[in-house]
């Protein structure tokens, strides 16, 4: 049944590439396939541009608070080592009975030194530092109390704030205050911050993702009848997948550097109100931006969400799209 | 250079699509593959690109049983077959040229070659001058010329036509037919699905007719088509 065909030469040459032209065409490729989705995000600006500030806004947000924390920490540190327990002494306590105590204190292994502060000392300094010396001239008798200053042995609020409870139990102390409470207060409510950050992050983080897999799987559904083409004359999944990739690093990349720029701008805006208030308080305090390092954090982290974003997209819909 | 043994399709919802099909094809040989529609020619074809896979038998091409190769292989398989579509399957966003060019972009070849390839690709089918327009510009026979010229780009040893000369005046299909003559007398096997019974008749071309998916016709006999 089967005759021979008619004019059988020796057969059409099958194109031989080597392995050298054929790295170089791959990284070609990459090459056009990153400038191609670039290209093709500018021809529809708009929605680009929308994507593209739903990703810079959700990421903004918590590094905008991760730096106001930061800075609220610089603004705190140094703090809590100077740590100290001032003890009031009752109106009986003899100033050489406070002296006593205060050598007394002094030779405990969890107190670094004490100072004692007489009543008239305590005056002396008060009319200095308030300029109210006039009227107290008035009262006749000094209203102010004696005061040992204590300072810990050890850094931690928490042993400063034993010390305080122990000093607080003798008969001479009429009460015992540590001055570094409010700093403790402040560093619960940064960590209360940075934990409420780590959660916005992974929140938002996730929302950036959804974007962006919803963006590339719009992409993949607009170009449909191309991905059955280039299958049809032997396009690898990879191939396939190639532009969609590019896509979502573009995406994650664009995202990141707008939303750095979202921040720079908001502390140039608070930068005049804080040096004002840091004015005031004859503070050198400086805003802090996000720096290098967490900057580039920032960027590599976004680059990698668009990339596991367009890679779950592609995943889940270009297996769908086959020819027949 | 495509060799079916006992092949049979069988869809899942249980249609016979092919049954037991044995047939040889040779280097150079060009081929009619016939039947009414729903007789089995777009699944042969389909298998064939192993755009579906058999449900029995073997099946060679180019040498290589392609009837279990891994779904990664797949790209590479369809590397050596050039198909021709009825609706021709271009790219309406880029040029003639680029849209010729694709097979060999996938493949990785230089863009020199590239270049060297396509034009001559081009020059075969006439359409040289035409290289730089978009192909929603050109006719119908000409968009068709287009996907030739893309099929066989990459210099295959097997093409397949599927109703390539459908939307044409016998004019233009004399042609198309002449370009696939040319194409086989050079080596590549050349199998062209048709309904189109006039066709058959002008070109005494060994002939495969299927109905109900069974092979009911082989050979050079035009009787009672």
């Amino acid at each position: 049944m089967n005759q021979p065909a008619p004019n059988v030469s020796k057969g059409a040459t099958v194109a031989r590439v080597t392995w050298r032209q054929r790295f170089d065409r791959w990284r070609e490729h990459h090459r056009d396939v990153a400038v191609d989705s670039l290209r093709r995000l500018r021809a529809t600006p708009l929605p680009t541009l929308m994507t593209l500030l739903v990703i810079a806004i959700a990421l903004a947000l918590p590094a905008g608070l991760f730096v106001l924390i930061k800075n609220v920490q610089t603004l705190s540190e140094g703090w809590d080592g100077n740590a100290q327990v001032s003890l009031y002494l009752t109106a009986k306590t003899s100033d050489a009975q406070g002296r006593a105590l205060a050598t007394q204190l002094a030779e405990r292994v969890d107190v670094k030194r004490t100072a004692y502060i007489s009543r008239e000392r305590a005056l002396e300094e008060f009319k200095e530092q308030s300029g109210l010396g006039d009227i107290l001239q008035e009262l006749g008798e000094n209203p102010l109390p004696a005061v040992i200053v204590v300072y810990p042995a050890h850094d931690t609020l928490e042993q400063a704030q034993k010390l305080r409870d122990d000093l607080a139990r003798k008969t001479e102390v009429d009460e015992a205050q540590l001055d570094a409470q409010w700093v403790q207060r402040l560093y619960a409510l940064l960590a209360l911050g940075e934990r409420l950050v780590l959660a916005l992050s992974i929140g938002l983080g996730l929302a950036v993702l959804l974007v962006i897999v919803n963006t590339i799987r719009l992409g993949i559904e607009n170009r449909r009848d191309e991905i059955v083409i280039v299958k049809l004359v032997g396009a690898t999944d990879a191939y396939v997948r190639r532009p969609f990739l590019y896509t979502g690093l573009w995406y994650g990349l664009g995202g990141s550097l707008i939303a750095l720029l979202l921040i720079q701008a908001l502390l140039l805006w608070l930068d005049g109100p804080v040096q004002a208030v840091a004015d005031l308080y004859r503070s050198t305090f400086a805003l802090a931006g996000l720096g290098l390092g967490t900057g580039l954090l920032t960027i590599v982290g976004s680059v990698l969400v668009g990339l596991l974003g367009a890679a779950l997209a592609v995943r889940q819909h270009l297996r769908a799209i086959e020819p027949g | 250079m495509i060799s079916l043994q006992k092949v049979s399709k069988r869809y899942d919802n249980g249609r016979e699509a092919l049954v037991n099909l044995n047939f040889e094809l040779a280097p150079g040989e060009m081929v009619f593959l016939t039947g009414h529609s729903g007789a089995g020619k777009s699944t042969l074809l389909k298998l064939i690109m192993l755009i579906e896979r058999p449900s029995a038998g073997q099946m060679l091409v180019c040498g290589q049983n392609i009837a279990h190769i891994p779904r990664s292989a797949i790209p590479y398989h369809r590397r050596q077959i050039g198909m021709v579509h009825q609706h021709h399957h271009l790219l309406f966003d880029r040029t003639v040229y680029d849209n010729v060019a694709l097979p060999l972009l996938i493949a990785g070849f230089s863009p020199r070659d590239t270049g060297r390839r396509v034009r001559a690709a081009l020059d075969k089918v006439g359409l040289l001058d035409k290289e730089n327009l978009n192909p929603a510009t050109l006719s119908g026979g000409e968009q068709q010329r287009v996907g030739i010229a893309r099929a066989v780009v990459n210099k295959p040893q097997v093409l397949i036509a599927d109703e390539p000369t459908g939307n044409l005046d016998p004019e233009l299909s004399a042609e198309i037919m002449d370009l696939f003559d040319q194409f086989a007398q050079v080596g590549t096997t050349v199998l062209i699905a048709t309904h189109d019974v006039g066709l058959i008749h002008r070109y005494d071309h060994r002939l495969l007719a299927l109905h109900n998916g069974e092979l009911i016709r082989d050979g050079y006999d035009r009787e009672h088509l």
